[in-house]
């Protein structure tokens, strides 16, 4: 069965994508869900919940008032708390019991906004789905509400989508800010890890946004169609991607036509790879073109996660579930599998693991050994 | 730094001014990063050999998996995600059974028992739980199925860890009642060995049963001969009846007490049901009185604020301190429900003590706040009121009556003087644990 794990975690959930993605923006999130459920998030899902405030809270959904239908309290229990908290905006998303009941968020958020006069953002979450939805819907809807049309940066400004903290470790925004500017451009906005909402308002000013995640790839093609703004995926890992996706994001600022593609992972034709990468679509394709320039280790992205039709050409299709993971290494019969660490359960003991922790997979058991990838060398790493 | 005055939803309230049935009024929560406390699947992993699944949606999932991963426990949990659509395909019952069976043919092992926990959303759906446990128990006969439940929207009418509290023993098979063993049941530490209880169970020639102490399924399997079954804590209070209904063990609640007349009241209830002689506790009195004067000199004062995950009675244990001259300023609790007569005795006493919702939004910037120096007893008080001085206790650490008055004292004493990393010890999930998170 697709939806069984004998021993597999599972990846971080739909709500704690949201508030993940809108932790540093200065607004206030709310999961409707039951007392202690936010423990989930703010223990497993959020490596800044000690050292840095944000405002997340949970509705303490009880039986009776979801029975009840009782949308009233939460609409009041927000308005209050906005009262007392003062959020430069509002987001309000579900969890299993609100699905259960049809709650309907957008008219809930609404009455929010109409009463506590903030905006107030409905997200459509039910926690049956991964962060990746989650985070994607949340980043594309701030930037729908905040972005403003305004004047292009002199220098090369690129905005950075899909930052999470669950696909990056902390302290990447700074990685990328050093490496964007060693190649002459401009970090104009990290969506979303070190970034305001002010920084949000003026990202139309980029000349091309840069996807890090899937979780960004919405927000990049609402700035693409709204703001004829060009995006390419990738995350700088290493040296000589790092060099080469630098080049590409130049390119892209240059080309007038909308001819240049958005995906540059030079390493198409690796199906028969020796080495696999299993985890999120971007982060996984970006460490093959990683090992490719610099080690020249031929490697295939396993995407476990929603993936853009392209990773998903190229990786065979999106593969989460234990058993179909399983029969893919044991078809496959790769030499070395890099991977989080808790994928080691199902990796042949004969096969070579190189553990790659990922916050979204493993929570806090291995985050003092993430690795930051950026603009590095990896050979040590990786030999 | 924030204001905490003028709000809609104040985060406090002077004790002189509170409403002992409502502290405070309900809104959103807020989740403070103390860990300490145990969940379902840490009370689960009492039972020895038992493997937990899961059955419920990916965020409800997240969680519990993590938990037993930071415990190093992976190879005990499994699960079946829940999708939107498997609640409205009539497959609700089915997709479960078959889950179950599925991981059970992929195990190494063949577990004694599994624990199998359904959520909201299966409950609120109608599913027939009776039908799935029998139709597991008929497919996999050796193996005991206990139905579990993570059912935090349902937390009013039965909260998730009491009802976990009971469920681990529900892998027990009646036996025949042993006059001669005692259990102490509900609780998911051990109880003091020098603790007066314990002493006086073992003092009559008992044996003493815990599930604590279970190191094999087979020695778990002994729990049911109990003829007493002891609750000392209220979330196991239900342990303590569903043994009493399933097996007729007589359950006695003798929850621990702060108090010394109570702490008297539960010892000749004890001894009572024992048939033992009440023994003389004036040197154990004294005892504790002479360590809660002992730590009052050096804790001087220093004001204390105690929170209710420390201590399972908030309010009577801030009333024995303020009876023995400490300085206590602040309770975190959001209620005080089953304390009345503590709140009012301590209000009349220390009208000025400032009671602090654990959940209240308001919250959030608590450790900002310029507090002093505080001693803290418990974890999250120790995070509201930014103090590395601070006892590192949950659910009453285990110690009970008398003996524990005076170890608690000396625990105070001890947090007074050795400052801890507040940081790593209160984010270390499941008070004594294994957690292999990286803090």
């Amino acid at each position: 069965m697709k939806n069984v794990s004998r021993i597999l975690p599972l990846y971080t959930a739909d709500t704690s994508g949201v508030c993940s993605a809108l932790y540093e923006l200065g607004g206030m999130t709310v999961v409707h869900d039951a007392s202690g459920c936010n423990s989930t998030y703010t223990t497993h899902d959020e490596p800044r919940w000690y050292d840095m405030r944000s405002k997340i809270y949970i509705s303490a959904l009880t039986e009776l008032d979801a029975v009840m239908g009782n949308d009233e309290k939460l609409i009041s229990d927000i308005v209050s708390c906005a009262a007392d908290q003062e959020p430069e905006f509002i987001a309000v998303c579900g969890s299993p019991m609100p699905m259960m009941t049809g709650v309907d968020f957008d008219a809930i958020a609404a009455e929010v906004a109409d009463r506590s006069g903030i905006r107030t953002i409905p997200l459509h979450t039910n926690g049956t789905r991964s962060y990746i939805e989650g985070a994607s819907e949340a980043f594309l809807e701030i930037v729908k509400a905040y972005a403003r049309e305004c004047h292009r940066t002199e220098r090369l400004g690129v905005n950075v989508f899909g930052a999470t903290p669950l696909d990056l470790p902390l302290g990447s925004d700074q990685s990328l800010r050093r490496w964007l500017e060693e190649n002459g451009m401009e970090l104009v906005c990290c969506l979303a890890m070190g970034s305001s909402l002010e920084d949000v308002r003026r990202a139309p000013s980029a000349r091309v946004d840069l996807v890090v995640s899937q979780s960004g790839m919405a927000a990049a093609e609402y700035m693409k169609e709204k703001y004829g703004i060009p995006y390419v995926c990738g995350v700088p890992f290493g040296k000589g991607f790092a060099k080469h996706l630098a080049g590409h994001i130049r390119s892209a600022a240059c080309d007038t036509s909308g001819s240049c593609p958005p995906f540059v992972l030079p390493c198409d034709g690796f199906d028969d790879a020796d080495t696999v990468v299993i985890g999120e679509s971007i982060s996984a394709g970006s460490l093959t073109a990683a090992l490719w320039f610099d080690m020249k280790i031929a490697a295939k992205p396993v995407c476990t996660l929603e993936s853009h039709r392209f990773f998903c050409r190229r990786a065979g299709g999106v593969i989460s579930a234990e058993e179909d993971l399983e029969a893919y290494l044991s078809g496959h019969k790769p030499g070395t599998v890099i991977a989080d660490p808790l994928y080691r359960y199902i990796v042949p003991r004969d096969v070579k693991f190189i553990p790659l922790p990922h916050f979204a997979f493993s929570g806090r058991c291995f985050q003092r050994d993430m690795r930051d990838l950026i603009n590095t060398e990896i050979k040590e790493y990786f030999k | 730094m924030k204001r905490m005055d003028g709000l809609d939803k104040p985060a406090c309230v002077r004790l002189a001014d509170a409403d002992v049935s409502a502290l405070f009024r309900t809104g959103l929560e807020y989740n403070p990063p103390a860990r300490g406390m145990w969940n379902i699947v840490h009370t689960g992993m009492l039972v020895p050999g038992a493997q937990e699944i899961f059955a419920c949606a990916q965020g409800c999932l997240r969680g519990v998996i993590l938990t037993a991963a930071e415990m190093l426990e992976l190879e005990r949990m499994s699960w079946i995600s829940v999708s939107e659509s498997d609640m409205f395909d009539g497959t609700l019952e089915s997709d479960v059974i078959d889950g179950v069976c599925e991981i059970l043919s992929k195990l190494d092992r063949r577990p004694p028992a599994v624990l199998l926990y359904l959520s909201c959303i299966h409950l609120f759906a109608g599913v027939d739980f009776d039908a799935i446990i029998s139709e597991l128990s008929r497919r996999e006969p050796d193996i005991a199925f206990v139905d579990c439940y993570m059912t935090p929207t349902m937390r009013q009418t039965v909260s998730p860890v009491m009802k976990m509290s009971a469920q681990i023993y529900g892998a027990l098979r009646p036996r025949e009642l042993d006059a001669n063993a005692v259990g102490l049941v509900g609780s998911d530490r051990p109880t003091d060995e020098d603790s007066e209880l314990v002493r006086i169970i073992r003092g009559s020639g008992r044996r003493l049963l815990d599930i604590t102490l279970c190191k094999s399924y087979e020695e778990y399997q002994t729990l049911s001969e109990s003829s007493i079954n002891i609750s000392t804590v209220p979330t196991g209070r239900l342990a303590g009846d569903e043994l009493e209904r399933r097996f007729g063990a007589r359950h006695l609640h003798l929850p621990a007490r702060y108090d010394f007349a109570a702490i008297d009241d539960n010892y000749k209830v004890l001894c009572g049901a024992l048939g033992t002689e009440l023994p003389d506790f004036s040197k154990e009195k004294e005892s504790a009185l002479a360590a809660l004067a002992k730590a009052q000199e050096v804790i001087g004062d220093t004001p204390v604020a105690v929170d209710y995950t420390a201590v399972t009675r908030p309010f009577e244990f801030a009333l024995l301190l303020a009876e023995n001259g400490f300085n206590v300023k602040h309770i975190v609790a959001d209620t005080a429900a089953g304390e009345e007569e503590a709140f009012e005795r301590l209000r009349s006493l220390s009208p000025d003590i400032t009671v602090w919702s654990a959940v209240n939004v308001n919250m959030l910037d608590m450790p900002e706040q310029e507090h002093g120096h505080i001693l803290a007893v418990g974890q999250k008080a120790a995070y509201f009121f930014s103090t590395d001085n601070f006892v590192d206790i949950v659910v009453g650490g285990g110690y009970y009556g008398f003996s524990g008055i005076r170890k608690l004292a000396g625990l105070m004493c001890e947090a007074f003087e050795e400052p801890k990393d507040r940081r790593t010890v209160i984010q270390h999930k499941g008070w004594g644990c294994t957690c292999c998170a990286q803090i």
